[in-house]
């Protein structure tokens, strides 16, 4: 019966997600007279891949239960972009060391954010958003606003796209499974989904909580710098203000793509549904041709109700 | 008041499904002026749906309620209940915990209003608690989420029986003493008495018989969805009670011939002193041995169950813990039962490091199986569950993990009598096997299964009893001492 269909489609809110990002697709090449729709898709494509990676980690924080969440990410990413760019200055010989050197950076914000949260009892949203001050200044100084080009094999990777699919997005689709699976399948998963629906019941069940925390964290700002990494090649070089936009879009991928924001339930194909949508709604309003201020109350009102269907989850 | 002689309500036929499973089959019930009425069955037979179903929280699938005064209502509900005058106080507690006292006592009463508001809901509050419960040492600005689950209740308990606007005929305590410590428990049901001795009704559901036994006018018993006996309290005996609810009755005396004490010199498995500041007599448990911690609720038992369970690693020791207090410290509501069941054996669980899901429902299956968990499936919801077999659940957790030592926090909630037995039976095989137990409990029957036995008073322990020493009297002796 429909009852029963309605049912299962509740359970899978991350549908949503794939319905909207269909719906403005679909309007999209209506309107273009079905001008670039594979291009359009394939765009949308390279760019979600990147909102995807820092979304997982977000997804994981917010995962950790009510007045979780990771602020520091844009921050972290031109860190760890404009670091690591410095360090390999455009030699393919050193994208492997930059590479871990992205990666460490990330773990560094990581442990520090988590310092600022367990250590001085910072409530997270206040410390991970005090911390992207220093780390964004520490790019700053570091890199002294200079623009340094990305190694060649770098920047071909992270442009290359096969039959129109992205590389990238090749190579992130399976890490993209891996931590759905992590999610559901480790000790590791469990514990953050105990942790987020009652943390005190997971203490007595034996979840190592703090531990946990730290681990998601830390994991948030890896994933950062990860990002931070592969964008610096997508883009031509690490800017200062290369992480902007992801500040919302991490947030908005894990909420739209059906994660409960009060913690304990998680959704990763949403992600990728979710990134989607945010860029294909972009692209439909500036198609549009309609005005700026138009496209911002569209695209507020938008995710807005998106959110709301896809929030129908029920306990 | 209403002629006595006319129910307050009477119900109809009602019938309760959740999808398949056939909560309610049928009931027919009447609740008359001035009585006390007892309601037992086992875990699942269906009582808390039947009150719900008074209260107005659910709407029954078909049947009749039928108010008296015309008020045939088809779509009873929650306004419409308190508009008759029917208050409950359920097992889970309905109290917001980041408000205080008075303001939660606000909240039922949106009769008090004005400038003057909060002294007023100070007043009322208070005025209930120092009648019900004297010196019950609750502040009317104490936050509730600072206070013992035991404290918790008697808020609830108190906000139930107070009056602003609109009459009270009916209270409905849903499982009220289940953390209540004896004396507080005695002083909840002489209030229970008076109110129905000036009229008032109430319905009062408990797994211990002995209170139900004394306080109730007559007794209804329900099994599977429906009730199978109702007569006046005083043609039942514990005996014919339990054997109405479809359990044997277990001879407590079966336990009587008590193991003699493990206790040799040699030296304790675990030790811990109550409060680190004032040592006193510490708690000593050796391997194989069932603790049980005494005392009035509230006096650090909990606290030190949790200090010993932080310490696992200190000593070296696998340690699992079954909550009393189920909905902060027990359940995940998100998961399903298995889930539940699962989390504390995870890492017995793993194939190649991910979670083996087999393996996992086996476990959950092998646990239903064992502990009597009614349900058609462990993949449902957890909050599927009755509270008593929610509480089920979290046994099965702790006796399923891999632990040598098992902490429980008074977790007889809302578990009926078969049951009970069943678990008591489990802790006796499991001790056998070398597993140690710590055990809380407000109930005096359950420390008779200890092999020794610490009474708490203010945070430290007061007496230090074996199995041989341990007499009611000297329970409460030594949880009442320095009241003098």
């Amino acid at each position: 019966m429909t009852h029963s269909a309605l049912m299962k489609l509740s359970e899978k809110p991350w549908l949503w997600a794939f319905i909207g990002a269909t719906c403005v697709w679909i309007a999209t090449i209506i309107f273009t007279g079905g001008q670039g729709a594979g291009e359009i898709l394939s765009a949308a494509l390279s760019f979600g891949t990147f909102s995807v990676i820092v979304g997982i980690g977000q997804m994981y924080v917010i995962t950790l239960g009510p007045g979780n969440v990771d602020l520091s990410i844009p921050a972290t990413m031109t860190f760890a972009g404009v670091v690591s760019m410095k360090i390999i200055d455009s030699q393919n010989s050193m994208i492997l060391t930059g590479l871990l050197i992205a990666l460490a950076c990330g773990a560094a914000v990581g442990v520090f954010n988590y310092g600022l949260i367990r250590l001085l009892r910072i409530p997270p949203i206040i410390a991970t958003l005090s911390s992207s001050f220093l780390v964004q200044s520490s790019a700053i100084a570091y890199g002294r606003g200079l623009k340094i080009k990305p190694p060649p094999l770098l920047a071909d990777f992270s442009t290359t796209k096969i039959l129109g699919v992205p590389l990238l997005a090749i190579c992130v689709m399976p890490l993209a499974a891996f931590m759905g699976l992590v999610l559901h399948r480790t000790v590791y998963g469990k514990s953050v989904l105990a942790i987020g629906q009652n943390p005190r019941a997971a203490k007595l069940a034996g979840v190592r909580v703090d531990f946990i925390r730290f681990a998601t964290y830390v994991l948030s700002a890896v994933l950062a710098g990860f990002c931070g990494y592969v964008l610096s090649g997508f883009s031509g070089g690490a800017s200062l203000n290369m992480g902007a936009e992801y500040l919302l879009a991490s947030i908005a991928v894990v909420v739209i793509g059906g994660t409960s924001v009060a913690g304990g339930y998680s959704n990763l194909p949403g992600l990728w549904g979710a990134s989607l949508f945010m860029f294909l709604l972009v692209t439909m309003l500036n198609t549009f041709g309609l005005s700026a201020g138009v496209r911002l109350i569209l695209t507020g009102a938008i995710i807005v109700g998106v959110i709301v269907l896809a929030g129908g989850r029920k306990n | 008041m209403n002629d006595m002689s006319r129910p307050i309500v009477k119900l109809n036929s009602v019938e309760k499904n959740f999808g398949a499973v056939r909560a309610l089959d049928g009931v027919d019930l009447d609740i008359l002026p001035g009585e006390c009425l007892g309601l037992v069955g086992h875990n699942g037979a269906g009582k808390s749906t039947l009150m719900n179903i008074l209260a107005g929280i659910q709407t029954p699938t078909s049947g009749i309620l039928d108010f008296g005064d015309g008020g045939t209502s088809t779509n009873h509900n929650v306004s419409e209940a308190r508009r008759q005058g029917i208050r409950c106080v359920f097992q889970e507690l309905s109290l917001c915990p980041n408000l205080t006292v008075t303001e939660n006592a606000r909240i039922q009463h949106p009769g008090i209003k004005g400038w003057n508001w909060r002294a007023r809901a100070r007043e009322l509050i208070l005025g209930h608690l120092d009648e019900i419960f004297p010196n019950h040492g609750i502040s009317a600005d104490d936050l509730v989420g600072d206070l013992s689950i035991a404290k918790r209740q008697m808020v609830e308990i108190a906000r139930a029986f107070s009056i602003v606007d609109s009459d009270i005929r009916l209270v409905i305590l849903d499982e009220p003493t289940s953390s209540l410590d004896a004396t507080i428990a005695d002083q909840l049901m002489a209030h229970v008495r008076r109110f129905t001795g000036a009229g008032g009704s109430c319905v009062l559901i408990s797994h211990l018989l002995e209170e139900i036994l004394t306080t109730s006018d007559r007794i209804i018993v329900m099994r599977d969805g429906d009730v199978v006996d109702s007569r006046p309290a005083q043609d039942f005996s514990r005996q014919t009670l339990v054997e109405t609810m479809g359990s044997v009755a277990k001879d407590l005396h079966e336990f009587d011939q008590n193991t003699d004490s493990k206790r040799s010199e040699e030296t304790p498995y675990l030790s811990i002193y109550p409060t680190e500041a004032h040592r006193g007599i510490s708690l000593n448990a050796h391997k194989g041995e069932i603790v049980g911690l005494a005392g009035l609720s509230g006096h650090g038992q909990t606290d030190t169950l949790v200090r010993i369970y932080d310490r696992r690693k200190q000593y070296g020791i696998e340690m699992a813990f079954v909550a009393g207090d189920r909905q902060s410290d027990g359940v995940f509501p998100l998961w399903t039962i298995g889930q539940n069941i699962s989390i504390s054996s995870i890492r017995n669980l793993l194939n190649l490091g991910l979670l083996d899901l087999k393996r996992e429902h086996e476990l959950a299956e092998e646990w239903r199986d064992k502990i009597a968990i009614r349900t058609p499936d462990v993949n449902h919801n957890i909050l599927s569950l009755s509270g008593g077999n929610q509480q089920k659940a979290l046994f099965a957790r702790a006796f399923g993990s891999p632990a040598d030592t098992i902490l429980m926090d008074d977790p007889m909630r809302g578990v009926d009598i078969g049951t009970k037995q069943e678990v008591y039976e489990m802790i006796r095989a499991e001790a056998a096997t070398g597993r140690t137990f710590i055990w809380y409990t407000t109930e005096m029957d359950e420390l008779k299964h200890c092999d020794h036995v610490y009474v708490f008073r203010n945070g430290q322990i007061a007496a230090d009893l074996s199995s041989q020493e341990l007499t009611e009297q000297k329970v409460l002796h030594a949880s009442f001492e320095e009241a003098s």
